[in-house]
């Protein structure tokens, strides 16, 4: 459906992208703000950021929140995509109904649930075995490897499902051993969706601070968490400089991404021809 | 023959593994997912249905032997009964169904004229402005409610700016109330509403548009009976995407909500960690997954009537 919009559609949409960007550009200005206030313009500097680069706390954290996200990144990708080739691949089971269900219930599930059952988990796992004995990081990269391996198995199921198998029974006629197949056939065809799904938990375990609050222990804190407890106090300009260099990586990212895209779609249109 | 082939291929998917390796292979996840997801559910039912104690953990065991033949199974209903008669619980679940219906009616209503605008324009530019209503969801959750601390607070932009022209003589009080958590809610959820109904309302077929107006239908009349009920499924789609995480939101209420807006994902928080009351905070987590539960099954219904 394609129409050239009135007007008032497109003040409408406008005003949409301006609600959307308005106060993240906000926080960007008062970043280079020399007060600390927000109510007025002092003068421009880089104070802020000054500070948040000598502030060892968040910097720990923020060091905290890489490994875990990285592992846990890392181990959602392996079962997520075990998940998504039980669920696009193999015949139905006993079972597979309710492994249907469990995979797709994290999406779905707030937050503070997951946190809180998991929280009473490892509670009870405590009392029966004894384990963990306190709840490190361990814990945190546990919970966050169940909330993402939802969104790993969602996308690489999606481009399972559109696989062309005929390349995989080749390889199989050729006499290629099943684990063969995999690693050099089905893996490399199904990298990008992987890959994606990899990225997609690392921010998701990034950007959570309800379920690492609940599970993780005294000695463990992310970096968000640490974000939840100086905004619970009010406004602290060094979030500001912290915003801006997260958008400033966002941006050049998304311009590395979209590059790469072009690329290869240009090249993949120049193969058809 | 063919017919006879396709059947037997769907009966047993040609697959590179054996019947062996695919037992291995599926049973790592789903070890995973029921010992880190199933049985934390079932404990948090079974927490829901203990007693309250001092004690560490601080609720009673629902299960005790008796003898060697005897099990006993003691369910205690009274946190669920605390949650429908105290007072604290009504005003919170009333609170949060609120909020959550009236951000995703907010939603809605600044989404399907963006959707629909973004859906009209050509294809090229349609993904790019997709794009752009994704962008911000991609800043940290967290960063996202900052900036409204930033706009709202007393000491924040708006009241700083409207101060200083003078419009006003006291700081407004905009932070720490129910239309600020709204606010918030609106601005993270936002894209949630508008992909789906971006989806909706780009399948719309343009023949059927141009037919309804060949007929003589007024530009008005043609969005009211064709566009908008066809729209109806990314509309509903929508609202549940937005809905479920709003209704369990704990982040936004807790900090641009006041002490009124205290909604279930707060009551669970408080209860658990300053109250010590775990069985309640249980029930109260119980009830939480029957409200997501429900919209999501009623959907599915509708979705298969009308299929």
């Amino acid at each position: 459906m394609i129409r050239r919009s009135s007007r008032t559609l497109k003040v409408v949409l406008s005003l949409g992208y301006a609600f959307l960007y308005l106060p993240l550009l906000v926080i960007v200005f008062f970043s280079f703000n020399e007060a600390k206030l927000v109510t007025a313009w002092k003068g421009f500097s880089f104070k802020w950021y000054q500070e948040l680069f000598a502030n060892r706390i968040l910097l720990r954290a923020a060091l905290t929140s890489f490994r875990i996200a990285a592992l846990s990144a890392t181990i959602s990708m392996i079962l997520g995509t075990l998940a998504a080739i039980t669920l696009v691949r193999f015949p139905r089971f006993r079972g597979k109904t309710l492994f249907v269900g469990l995979v797709a219930a994290p999406l779905v599930m707030p937050d503070i649930i997951t946190g809180l059952s998991l929280l009473l988990l490892f509670v009870s796992f405590q009392q029966l075995f004894g384990w963990p004995t306190s709840r490190g990081s361990g814990a945190v990269i546990i919970a966050h490897t169940t909330l993402s391996v939802a969104y790993v198995t969602a996308v690489v199921q999606s481009r399972l499902a559109e696989f062309d198998r005929s390349l995989e029974e080749a390889a199989l006629d050729l006499g290629a051993s099943p684990f063969q197949v995999f690693f050099t056939i089905t893996l490399p065809l199904i990298a990008p969706a992987v890959v994606t799904g990899w990225l997609f938990a690392f921010a998701l375990s990034l950007d959570d601070v309800v379920i690492a609050s609940f599970v993780a222990g005294p000695g463990t804190t992310t970096l968000p968490m640490v974000i939840f407890s100086s905004l619970r106090l009010g406004l602290s300009p060094e979030i500001n400089a912290l915003t801006t260099l997260l958008l400033l990586f966002l941006s050049l990212g998304l311009v590395v991404i979209t590059a790469v895209m072009w690329k290869t779609q240009r090249t993949s249109s120049q193969d058809k021809v | 023959m063919k017919k006879a082939f396709q059947k037997d291929r769907k009966k047993a998917p040609y697959d590179i593994f054996g019947r062996h390796e695919q037992r291995w292979i599926a049973a790592i996840p789903y070890g995973w997912l029921v010992v880190f997801f199933l049985a934390p559910c079932l404990l948090l039912l079974r927490i829901s249905f203990s007693e309250g104690v001092l004690a560490c953990p601080p609720y009673t065991n629902i299960f005790s032997v008796l003898s060697q033949e005897i099990l006993q199974i003691r369910l205690h209903f009274s946190s669920y009964w605390t949650l429908f008669h105290d007072e604290l619980y009504r005003k919170g679940l009333l609170t949060s169904l609120q909020i959550a219906g009236l951000s995703t009616f907010c939603c809605l209503l600044l989404g399907y004229p963006m959707a629909y605008t973004i859906a009209r324009s050509s294809p090229k530019a349609r993904s790019l402005l997709q794009l752009l209503v994704i962008l911000p969801f991609w800043t940290s959750f967290l960063i996202r409610v900052y900036a409204w601390i930033t706009l709202l607070s007393p000491v924040g932009v708006i009241n700083g700016c409207l101060l200083r022209w003078g419009f006003i003589e006291e700081p407004l009080t905009l932070m720490q109330t129910p239309f600020a958590v709204c606010l918030g809610i609106v601005y993270s959820y936002l894209p949630f509403m508008v992909l789906p109904l971006c989806m909706s309302l780009s399948r719309i077929d343009q023949e059927l548009l141009d037919a309804a107006h060949d007929l003589g239908c007024r530009p008005l009349k043609v969005f009211f009976t064709v566009t908008l009920p066809l729209s109806f499924s990314g509309m509903i789609g929508g609202a549940i995407l937005v809905f479920i995480p709003a209704i369990g939101e704990y982040v936004i209420p807790e900090l641009l909500g006041g002490a009124e807006t205290l909604t279930i994902g707060r009551i669970v928080w408080n209860d658990f960690f300053a109250n010590m009351a775990w069985p309640v905070a249980s029930a109260l987590a119980i009830l939480l997954i029957l409200f997501i539960v429900l919209p999501i099954s009623f959907w599915q219904r509708w979705k298969e009537v009308r299929a």
